[in-house]
This record gives structure tokens, sequence and C-alpha cells, in this order.
């Protein structure tokens, strides 16, 4: 099996005979380190805008970013079979983590999420963001695909155990973006659309009742507001309107950088962090916005392209869950500050001011690098 | 097996790529999607948003006009504005207000009448807006509060111009003082134009030339933040300052007076009867208007309000005597105006006298009588049988349609409110106040000035003034002139004009004079201790007002009485003599005689007027 595998792919190691070149040493995929330069250097002019041009706050961030292209590129040079080996340590031990801040949990802005150890504080739930894709898909890359609904049930569990555990800190943010992030490697995998299209529909059956007994006050009161944000223009509504002023008032070609009167005179929340974008958009317009995306998009389409390029199952699921995942962050971040979805916290990716988060995005692009830069290896 | 795998494997991947192109399709709909929102966020409505975010940062912060000074006639300050540093609070936006205090007071002196004070502002105040618990920081108290400010929310140090009056207590019933704006007063004023304004006139010429004072409130736009805070300024329309004012008061004279009073309450004014220009207006006890600008705190008002004196009632305006004696001169012109007398009529004073079938006795001053006495006499040594005899000649009717041509019995219409009108009686009066008939004894001491004809110091002196003139009346003002601009003057308008008292003869006129010269010059004369060298004569009259009852409100108090039941000293006067240009009414409340208590004020006055400089002693 393992000769017929390498067999079919020899032909994959000769045409990359030149990409070899360039990552000859160093794991990594310079088209997707560009995207992601490019991408923190942008970060770091709006961050200098929304930050009411502080240094101080450059430098921190310029130290993230450092630190967290240090983790990828550290990731992105442990081969995928000691990752794909690794995985049920790093679950379980998140799984363990999660029912730790439980119990011991700091008390955090009124919900557990900081585990301190002592020595560093963090949130377990950001290592779920990595380690419940990677258990999926180390799970169902166990079988034939498309998986058997037994397995598919298995996988289930293997994720709402964790999202369970998040939702209750409560961080229905995190939660859902863990979710999506295991979903992606199911939907992924191949199961059936009927059986998709199944649990959708049971899923919205289910939404009333989560609403009843599932949700945390302040989070219904979130979803109330992003329905009808007038409703309360100076409490909750006040940041999706005062954004929504941001992005509309910037125009087409925006009001120039340090310009944006919403951003420098305080009206927009949270400028710096989860409400970047409307800064940008402020100050650089529409035609600001579709370069930005389409800096995304690169990145995204480079993530996909990595996946397909996967040579099993664990590495090609692991790669487009965390490629869509990425998306998912971008398309949730733009869609609150917009007003399209509720207020949930979650940053824009890499832009954002902020360290958790950007460890944990770039711990995944590390191990697409992994992905991409280990496959001639596994033919040598 | 192998050719399974195989089968699978290729089958896995084709999968794995339909699912990728099934989530990148998903992908680009997402960000149509967002792409299709900014066009509606960013196309659509970007005007919409526009003006939000316009009317967001744009404020409009109005600007306070500066307050226009007062100054005395010889440019002397008697109202200004200083720049200083108050400690304000803004109640809505403090928690625990007692707490606050305590912690402030830690930094700067905050004193229990500053306290007091500041709870009393807060009462009155507008909502929202800041109530100053310290005023006159110094720069060590500012730079301390400086550095805490942020753990005092709601709390500034402001720099403001306060209102400050340098003469204090001097002029205190004329100026009057400003003090912070009322609810009340919000519903008598423009109130865009005092958008920034803090204070108001609420008594005297503060009051009275507000309008002139306060000038046109100014605006700037500015740009704010999300909390409200001042970024920068975008425009602004300068504010037009208030107009300066020069008063027709002599401050210098004043002081003369005031000193003059001493520790007595009482009143004097003096008039220009040329003009009608108020040279002093003195009210003792007095006042420092001061205390009042930022609201005075409870204690010292409830030490106003029950000092024995009255500080706080303008007793030139307001307070209502007898006019006694000094009434007299007015009935003898009356008398020969109107035929009831000549002049040279002689009557024999024997110290009483009664109406026919009567044996009332209406006493004399002098309990010997004067002897044989004529119109000049009667004037000079103010005797009472004399004009008991003319009163009746005349009838109170008579009397009462000359004299008030003299401006006794109505306001003078000074330009500072509060005045009192006094009463002029007479028959129709009497039946319209009490319903009653008028008794012939009643005109007999409406002739000497006592029973109900009640003037103000102020009347007095016009009074005088329009008598010493030759009949001609001009309305008393404070007012001298608007300093429109920097040279422009604008000139007091009366709005009552000058009249003139058609003269039957010139005799008449000078028969009271001359016997008002006598009573200073004279060797009889009741006020001839303040006769000297002086290069020039005065005409002056005495008087004695009786005190009827305890005055209301008085505290009973044993050292006190004797002085309370004392009749009131006044004396009116002018001079020079043949030109007058200055007329004079002193009243002092328990003082006694006219001749010896008040006269010597107005001398000392009118001395100060005429020669530049205190009387020789």
């Amino acid at each position: 099996m393992t000769r017929y595998r390498q067999k079919h792919y020899l032909p994959w190691v000769d045409r990359h005979k030149q990409g070899a070149l360039f990552t000859r040493g160093m794991h990594l995929d310079w088209p997707l380190l560009a995207g992601l330069l490019l991408l923190a250097a942008i970060g770091l002019v709006v961050l200098y805008s929304a930050s009411g041009q502080d240094l101080e706050h450059i430098w921190r961030q310029i130290i993230r970013l450092g630190l967290a292209f240090g983790v990828m590129v550290g990731v992105a040079h442990i081969p995928p079979h000691q990752l794909e080996r690794w995985t049920p340590w790093l679950f379980g031990a998140g799984i363990i983590m999660l029912l730790a801040v439980e119990i011991v949990g700091d008390i955090s802005k009124g919900a557990q999420r900081w585990l301190d150890l002592g020595f560093v504080r963090f949130q377990p739930s950001e290592i779920m963001k990595v380690a419940v894709p990677m258990m999926v898909a180390w799970y169902l890359a166990e079988s034939r695909l498309p998986p058997s609904l037994k397995t598919t049930a298995v996988a289930a569990a293997l994720i709402f155990a964790p999202v369970g555990l998040i939702a209750m800190q409560p961080d229905l943010g995190t939660s859902l973006l863990v979710c999506t992030a295991g979903i992606f490697v199911v939907l992924l995998s191949g199961i059936s659309w009927r059986f998709i299209g199944t649990v959708a529909l049971l899923g919205a059956c289910a939404a009333p009742l989560m609403w009843f007994f599932g949700m945390h006050d302040y989070q219904r009161q979130r979803v109330l507001t992003f329905i009808d944000p007038e409703t309360d223009p100076l409490g909750t509504g006040y940041h999706i309107i005062q954004s929504m002023i941001a992005i509309g008032s910037g125009g087409l070609y925006g009001k120039g950088w340090l310009n944006g009167t919403q951003s420098q005179l305080d009206f927009i929340p949270e400028r710096s962090t989860d409400f970047i974008f409307a800064v940008f958009a402020e100050e650089f317009g529409f035609f600001g916005i579709v370069l930005l995306l389409a800096v995304y998009l690169f990145i995204i389409l480079r993530g996909l392209y990595i996946a397909n390029q996967a040579q099993n199952s664990f590495t090609r699921l692991l790669a487009g869950s965390l490629t869509i995942t990425f998306f998912v962050y971008l398309a949730v971040n733009i869609g609150m500050v917009s007003g399209l979805l509720p207020v949930v916290g979650v940053p824009l990716p890499l832009i954002s001011y902020g360290g958790t988060s950007m460890i944990t995005l770039m711990t995944g692009f590390g191990i697409l690098m992994s992905i991409q830069t280990h496959r001639k290896l596994v033919t040598t | 097996m192998p050719q399974l795998d195989l089968k699978d494997h290729i089958r896995e991947t084709h999968l794995f790529t339909n699912r990728t192109i099934v989530a990148l399709v998903g992908i680009i709909l997402v960000i149509l999607i967002i792409i299709t929102r900014m066009v509606y966020l960013q196309v659509i409505g970007h005007e919409h948003y526009s003006a939000l975010s316009q009317n967001n940062r744009v404020g409009i912060v109005p600007l306070p006009p500066i307050r226009g000074q007062i100054h005395d006639r010889n440019g002397i300050l008697l109202a200004q504005n200083q720049p200083s540093f108050s400690l304000e609070i803004v109640a809505e936006q403090v928690k625990n207000m007692d707490l606050l205090i305590t912690q402030l007071a830690e930094l700067v002196e905050v004193s229990d009448r500053d306290i007091d004070r500041f709870k009393e502002q807060l009462h009155q105040q507008r909502r929202f807006q800041p109530a100053t618990l310290r005023f006159r920081l110094n720069e060590t108290e500012v730079a301390r509060l400086a550095v805490n400010r942020h753990r005092f929310p709601g709390v500034e140090v402001q720099a403001r111009l306060v209102r400050h009056y340098p003469q204090a207590a001097l002029a205190a019933h004329a100026i009057g003082y400003v003090g912070r704006i009322s609810e009340k007063d919000m519903g008598e004023i423009d109130v865009a134009n005092y958008a920034a304004t803090t204070h108001i006139g609420k008594q005297g010429i503060e009051k009275s030339y507000e309008k002139v004072l306060h000038g046109t409130v100014g605006y700037q736009r500015v740009e704010t933040n999300a909390f409200g805070r001042m970024v920068r300024v975008l425009d602004r329309i300068e504010p037009i300052p208030g107009k300066n004012i020069v008063l027709t008061l002599d401050v210098e004279l004043q002081r003369v007076a005031r000193e003059a009073m001493g520790e007595e309450a009482g009143a004097v004014v003096a008039i220009n009867p040329k003009n009608g220009e108020v040279l002093t207006l003195v009210s003792t006890g007095d006042f420092d208007p001061n205390l009042f600008i930022n609201g005075i705190d409870r204690k010292s008002y409830k030490e106003l309000q029950e000092s024995p004196s009255r500080p706080l009632f303008n007793r030139a305006l307001q307070g209502q005597y007898p006019p006694g004696s000094t009434f007299k001169p007015f009935v003898a012109l009356a008398g020969q105006e109107l035929g009831a007398v000549d002049a040279n009529h002689t009557i024999f004073c024997r110290g009483w006298y009664s109406l026919k079938g009567s044996s009332h006795r209406y006493r004399d001053w002098k309990k010997d009588g004067h002897g044989p006495t004529d119109l000049k006499k009667a004037v000079t040594e103010s005797c009472d049988v004399y004009f008991y005899e003319l009163a009746q000649a005349l009838g109170v009717d008579r009397l009462h349609d000359y004299l008030i041509q003299f401006g006794f019995g109505k306001s003078t219409g000074i330009d500072i409110a509060g005045e009192a009108s006094g009463i002029l009686p007479s028959t129709r009066w009497k039946r319209k106040t009490y319903n009653k008939p008028w008794y012939l004894g009643e005109t007999l001491i409406t002739g000497i000035g006592q029973g109900f004809t009640l003037t103000t110091p102020l009347q007095l002196a016009v009074t005088t003034a329009t008598l010493a003139n030759g009949g001609q009346y001009h309305q008393p003002h404070l007012l001298k002139q608007i300093a429109d601009t920097q040279t422009k003057l604008l000139p007091f308008v009366p709005e009552h004009p000058s009249t003139t008292i058609k003269k039957v003869n010139e005799r008449h006129w000078k028969a009271v004079i001359d016997g008002m010269i006598n009573v200073v010059h004279g060797d009889r004369g009741t006020a001839r201790r303040i006769a000297h060298d002086q290069p020039y004569q005065i005409g002056g009259k005495t008087g004695t007002a009786q005190v009827a009852s305890i005055k209301q409100g008085a505290k009973y108090n044993e050292e006190m009485t004797p002085k309370h039941l004392r009749d009131h000293a006044l004396f009116v006067a002018f001079a020079p003599a043949d030109n007058p240009t200055i007329a004079i009414a002193v009243i002092v409340e328990n003082g006694g005689h006219g001749g010896s208590v008040a006269a010597p004020v107005a001398g000392a006055v009118i001395d100060h007027y005429l020669l530049g400089a205190a009387p020789a002693p």
C-alpha cells in the first residue's frame, strides 16, 4: 500500500523539483509567506492609525507578529506525520485544560476563559481552534472516506465535546469557530449532501431551543441588538451603529490614512482590536477594502491549493479546514463590523491588535507550510 | 486489495477536490456578499453615513461674551472681570458627592462655607451645569488638581472671568451685583444669547443695564470626540463683548459720604440739579457684593439678614421716611405760589396751635414759641405753628397737587429697580387707601411733614434739586454714558423728559431759598454748625422724623432700644445757593436732630464736591 502510494505520487515530485529549490533548507511556502507578510504590514499601517498614532502599540504588535511568525516557522519544520502522531495527545490535553478552566479558571470579564499556569495565562479554547480540526482529520483519515454514519457520529462527538465546554465558559464566538473548524473537516471528507441537508434542517429546528435554553442573557442581547441596533443606540447597539457610520462615511476612496474622524475621535469602539476593519474602511474606502479582500483571497486560494496538493487524507482535510476556518474568521469579523452578523468577539486575522488568536492563526499556517513543504520528503 | 486502495485513493482525492471547489464557490459567494454590503454602505449609503459622521464629530460650542466694565464718572473701576481658576463639579457625573468632596479636600482647601455654598448652588442649578466648589485656586492647588484629575470624573479646573467689585461695599446698593443664572432668570432672558453665560445682573446697575453689559454670544464649531471632549476648533464667530458703562457716581464723593455716616444706619443721596446725575448713593449698613457673585453661603446670608442695621436694605431707594421739617420749604413755596400766604405775612407763634372749637394743641418743637414769625424765619427756625396755619389755609389737596410736581409721592424713575414711591397724601388718596374721610388735623401735621407723608432719601434729593434749580425737574439717573465702541460714547437718554414747574413769581422762590440759606448761614439757623468760611452759600433744611414704632423684624435688644426710639435725623441741602450744582439728602436713622447729625454729613459731601477736599474741622 505504501509502495503504491509512493509510485502514484512520483510524477508530482518531479513536477515540483523547481519549487523545491526555493524551499530547500527552510520549510516555508513562499507565496503564503508573502501574502501573510503583506497582510501583517497592512495591519501595522492601520493599527498605527487606529491606536491614535501610538508607537508603543506598534512595537508590541511587531513583537507579537515576530513571535507568531516564529511559531509558524517552527511548526512548519515539524513533518506532518509527526503532527499526526501528536494529534490525539494535543486534543486530550486541550480537553483536560478546558475542564480545568471550568473548575479553577480565573474570572475574566465575567467569563471563565483563562487558565493561569503560574508563569503564563492562556486560553485553552485557542488551542482547540487547531486541535479540533486536527483531531477530526486524524480520526476520519483512519478509515475509508467518505465516512460512514458511525464514523461521522464519532467525529461529531469529537467536535461537540470541546465546543460544549467552550460554550459553557461562556465564549460563544470561539466555540462557534472551533465548531466551524471541525465541521469543515467533516464536510471536506465527503459526507453526502443529503446528510448535510438533513443535519442543517435539524439545526434550524434546534435554533429556537438554543435561544431559550442554551444562551446567556448577554448572548441573547447581542443577537437582539444585531437584529435591530437602533433599539439601544447608546448601549450595545452603539458599537454597530458607529462602526457602520465609519464604513459608510468612508465612501469609495476613504477619508485618507489618519483622517478618519470616526476612528480618530474614538467613536469606533474597540477600534484597534475587533473593530479595526471599520477604521480601515473609513480611511481607505471601498477600493481599499477590495484590495484587502484580494490579499485575503490570495492567501485562501494558496491554502486551498496546498490542501489539494496534500498527500494523504489527514493533511488534506486539515489543510482545507484550516484555510476555510481562516476565511470564516475574516467573514465573521467583517460581517459583524458591517452589521451583517451579531457582535461576537472575532478579531480580523493578522490585522487586529492582540496576541493569542494571532499565534493560533500562525500555528495553522505553519501546519499548512509543513504540509506543503514536506511532501517530497515522503517520496525520498 | 491494492487496486481497491488505489481506486479509493483516487476517489478520495476527487471527492476532496470537488468539496474544495464547492468551498471555493462558497467563499467567493461570501466575498461577493461582503462586497455588496460595502457597496450598500459606502456607495449607496455614503451620503447618509457621511452626514451622521459629520454630526457625530462637529459640535457647536457657545462662547460667552466678556461682560462690560462699570466705571464711575472719573473713570475709576467699579466692576471688572478677573481671571480666576475655579474647581467645578458636574454633579450628574459624580456617584458619591460626599466622598468626592472629602477626597478633594485633601488636595485643596475646602471650608465648610464652601461646601455649604456649593450644595446650595447645586439645588438651584440647571442640570448638567457645573457647580463651583472652590474659587480663586492658587497655582499649587491648580497643579495638584491637574495631577489627580484622572481620579475624579466630573471634576474640572476652569479658568473663568469672574466679576469683581474693587470698591467692595462702597457702592454696593447702586452697582448691585451679578449672580448665577437661576431657573427663574431663564424665563426672562433670550436663552440662546445666554448659552455660554453663567452669571446675570441681579441687582442695581448690573440688573438694569444687563442687556448693555452682557454683549452677544459667539459660537465655535468644534470637533469633539466620542466623549464630548473638544479636539479642535473648525471655525468661530467671535462673541461681541458687552459695552462698558460710565456711571454718574463719583466714587470719591461716595467715600466721603460713607465715611461721614460712620456706623450710623441711613442714606445719603446727592444729585446734580442741572441734569439729574446721581453723584452719590449711599445706604448704610452695606455689604460686599463680591459675596453674592457665586452664591452666598447660608451662614453669611443669615448674618446679613439678621444684622440690626439691615445691610441688604437699600435705604436710599426703598427706605420711606416722614420728611419732617425738610418738607416745610416746599409747603412755604406752595403757600406763596398758590396765594395762600405772602412772604411778609407774620404770625405770632406761642408754642402751639389749635383748631377752632377744639382743645387739642398742636405743639411747636420750641415749647415757648418763636414769637412773631414771617415766612423766612419760619423756614430758618423751622416754626411748626407757621406751617400748621399755612397748611390749614392751603388745604391738603391743593398742597398735594402743587407738590406732586416736585416729585413727591411718585417714583423718580431712577434707572435701578426697587424704588419705593413714597406717599403724598390727599383726601382722595385717603379715601382710596383707607376708605376714610380726611380730617383737618391731618392737614396740619402734613404741613410739617408728619402724618401720612413718606419720602425716600432719593425723593428728598430730587425734590430738593428741583426746588434749588428753580423748578426744573430732571429724572435722576446713575448712567452717564455707554461706551459703544472705543471712541463712541452714547449719553444717557432719560425716559421721562425734563419738566419745568410754572412759576407765579420769582420772589416766592427766592424767599424760600433765602430762608434755607439762613438755615445754614443765619445766626439762628438750625444747621449753622456746618457753616464755615466756605466760598459759597449752602441752602438747607433740617428735619426730624418721629419713629412711630419699632421697625418690623428688628430684634428686641436692650442696649439698642433707646436708640431705636430716637427720631430719624434728616437734612436736605443744595449748593452753591445762587447756582446749585449739588443737591443732597441725608437721613440718619434714629440719629436724633437733623442739624446735629445729618447736616454735618451733607456739609462734608458738599465741601468735598465743591472744594475737592474735606472741610476744615
